[in-house]
């Protein structure tokens, strides 16, 4: 506990030297939300029927809001987990952490104690700049929503530590990343609303993680309540990732 | 001063036999206490990756507070070898006791104590020495020393507030010294470590070996160079392709394998027959005015007084005597590499 204790401290500074990693767990998402803010707005048409289809009933940014915290999330999980566990293995860090004793829980779980607390505090920018710039709304049933954002959270660290387990190469793990972030960004629901994609990029987005923790995020935020469907195929990945990581994880 | 602790025992006659087990009974405690036990015992060591034979059937046993050598050319088994010792890879077959523990089983108990230096390992760039320093000791758990300690031991802890990246090669490697210290370790090994250091360097690290097995510390060290070797070791056994082919003190390898001495002098006198008559001379050949003799033991002595005996008092008569560098690379010549 200790060890996974001061580890953990350890990493925090590191990741935060690392201006890279910052830029997509912070910058980008915030940037992102301001941009498609700015272009939408949150006006709700309230006479206008797809209007009211496409985004859900609410205004423009209300349906961002809940997206954007998932994207922090995702950003976590697919890019600065994976390219971090792929870099330490590629230089013989893993391999040093283990000759000095480190058990694999306090080395991957530090790493998770960062990508946590690193998540939540972007979560809460992204949330706080929505509702002070652009008026969105906050979770209108709060339990639901924090239940939703931890599964969601432990799908994406899931993730990220298996394609750490897997990616072989800091680069391998640089280039899957920003891909599997991008794509997801673009089609599972923090680009285009789910609604007007074709049924080509539906068909595509359905089976991404990152589509149904938006999902089961946005319901409870926007007052819309619970997705169950999304929720059963959150847990499925998590469950699938976990045992990846398990099965396929190597120190060297 | 290290052959001075090592006493009588250290300098038995330990050529390895392939399937040479049981070992020559185990030299006693310098301090006369009780009798010595073995740190590493290993049977039988085999790894293969894929169909590439890395360790081939290799014995051997390090004795408590020893400086033991692993030397052999690339790719012979050394690193596998003594990473398989620390558990972090799993052997083929071989039965194999670290510190009374098995390394592939009990592992990371086995690591707590031990200290190691690893080839090819590095740290994250942007951890700094003390942050390092401070989290090995804390994976020690029960073991640890204070990390400024080990950092002032390690000649590290002025460069303490530095990112790992922006140290020098040498100051890397000071660092990964230090790191293997702060574990207060029983067992210590240190997998090239010298390499990329420079001359002043090297030395600062030998002293450092010495002062740790002044501690009790028991000491694995991997390396490419024989005068390492001649400096620290008390034994060390040659790898090669897999094997070991010689075990024994630095000393004893140079008696066993060096051949004969060569005797070099210039003269203008040109009849020299009677130099085969001389005791430990085998054989003389002339080149001009310059005579090379080829002989054992005292033949430096017996030429030269049978020289002065004749009248003849070369200025430059001296002894090519072979270095453990050439004995090394004798024995891997005559192993057929």
């Amino acid at each position: 506990m200790r060890l996974l204790a001061k580890l953990s401290w350890v990493e925090a500074k590191l990741f935060l030297r690392e201006p890279l990693a910052l830029v997509f767990t912070f910058a980008f998402p915030f940037f992102m939300l301001i941009v498609l803010a700015g272009v939408f707005g949150n006006e709700i048409e309230a006479d206008d029927e797809e209007f009211l289809r496409v985004w859900r009933g609410v205004g423009p940014t209300d349906y961002y809001a809940p997206a954007y915290v998932a994207l922090v999330v995702a950003s976590v999980g697919l890019i600065a987990l994976p390219l971090r566990m792929a870099t330490y293995r590629e230089r013989g860090v893993l391999r040093r952490f283990r000759a000095a004793g480190f058990s694999l829980p306090a080395v991957i779980g530090a790493q998770v104690v960062v990508a946590i607390a690193l998540v939540i505090f972007g979560s809460i920018g992204i949330a706080c700049a929505a509702r002070i710039f652009y008026g969105a709304m906050l979770p209108v049933a709060w339990p639901q929503s924090l239940a939703a954002y931890a599964i969601g959270l432990a799908c994406f660290c899931a993730i990220g530590v298996a394609l750490g387990a897997i990616l072989p190469t800091a680069r391998a793990a640089q280039g899957a990343g920003l891909i599997l972030f991008f794509v997801m960004m673009m089609i599972g629901g923090a680009g285009p609303p789910r609604d007007v994609l074709t049924g080509a990029m539906r068909w595509l987005s359905d089976p991404l993680p990152f589509t149904h923790v938006v999902l089961i995020l946005q319901g409870p935020w926007l007052g819309q309540g619970w997705d169950w469907s999304s929720f059963w195929i959150v847990i499925a990945f998590t469950v699938v990732a976990a045992a990846v990581s398990v099965r396929y994880f190597r120190w060297d | 001063m290290a052959q001075a602790r090592v006493g009588a025992g250290r300098s038995g006659d330990l050529i390895a036999k392939r399937d040479g087990w049981p070992f020559p009974r185990a030299p006693t405690l310098p301090y006369g206490t009780k009798e010595m036990e073995r740190a590493v015992t290993v049977e039988h060591l085999r790894k293969t990756y894929r169909d590439i034979v890395a360790v081939d059937d290799v014995t051997l046993g390090i004795d408590t507070n020893e400086i033991y050598g692993i030397i052999g050319p690339n790719g012979s088994g050394k690193t596998t070898t003594v990473e398989i010792l620390q558990g972090l890879r799993q052997p083929d077959a071989g039965a194999i006791s670290v510190l009374g523990l098995d390394p592939w089983t009990q592992g990371e108990e086995l690591r707590r104590r031990i200290g190691s230096q690893l080839q090819e390992s590095a740290l994250p760039d942007r951890i700094k020495v003390w942050e390092a320093l401070d989290l090995f000791a804390t994976a020690a758990g029960s073991h640890r020393r204070d990390w400024r300690e080990a950092a002032r031991q390690g000649g590290i802890y002025d460069r303490r507030n530095a990112a790992f990246a922006n140290l020098s090669g040498g100051q890397r490697q000071r660092l990964f010294i230090a790191l293997a210290l702060v574990t207060d370790p029983v067992l210590v090994f240190l997998d090239e470590m010298t390499t990329g250091l420079d001359p002043a360097a090297r030395r600062v690290a030998w002293d450092l070996i010495r002062a740790v097995r002044e501690q009790g510390a028991t000491i694995l060290l991997v390396t490419h160079f024989m005068d390492e070797v001649e400096h620290l070791c008390d034994r060390v056994s040659v790898f090669q392709q897999g094997r070991i082919v010689v075990t024994d003190s630095p000393s004893g390898l140079v008696r066993k394998h060096s051949g004969g001495r060569t005797v070099r002098f210039s003269t203008i006198e040109r009849d020299l027959g009677w130099l085969s008559r001389v005791p430990d001379v085998e054989s003389f050949e002339m080149e001009g005015d310059h005579v090379v003799v080829r002989g054992t033991n005292a033949v430096l002595a017996h030429v030269g007084a049978a020289l002065v005996g004749h009248g003849i008092t070369p200025p430059d008569l001296r002894v090519d005597m072979p270095t453990l560098e050439d004995v090394y690379m004798g024995i891997l010549k005559d192993n057929g590499a």
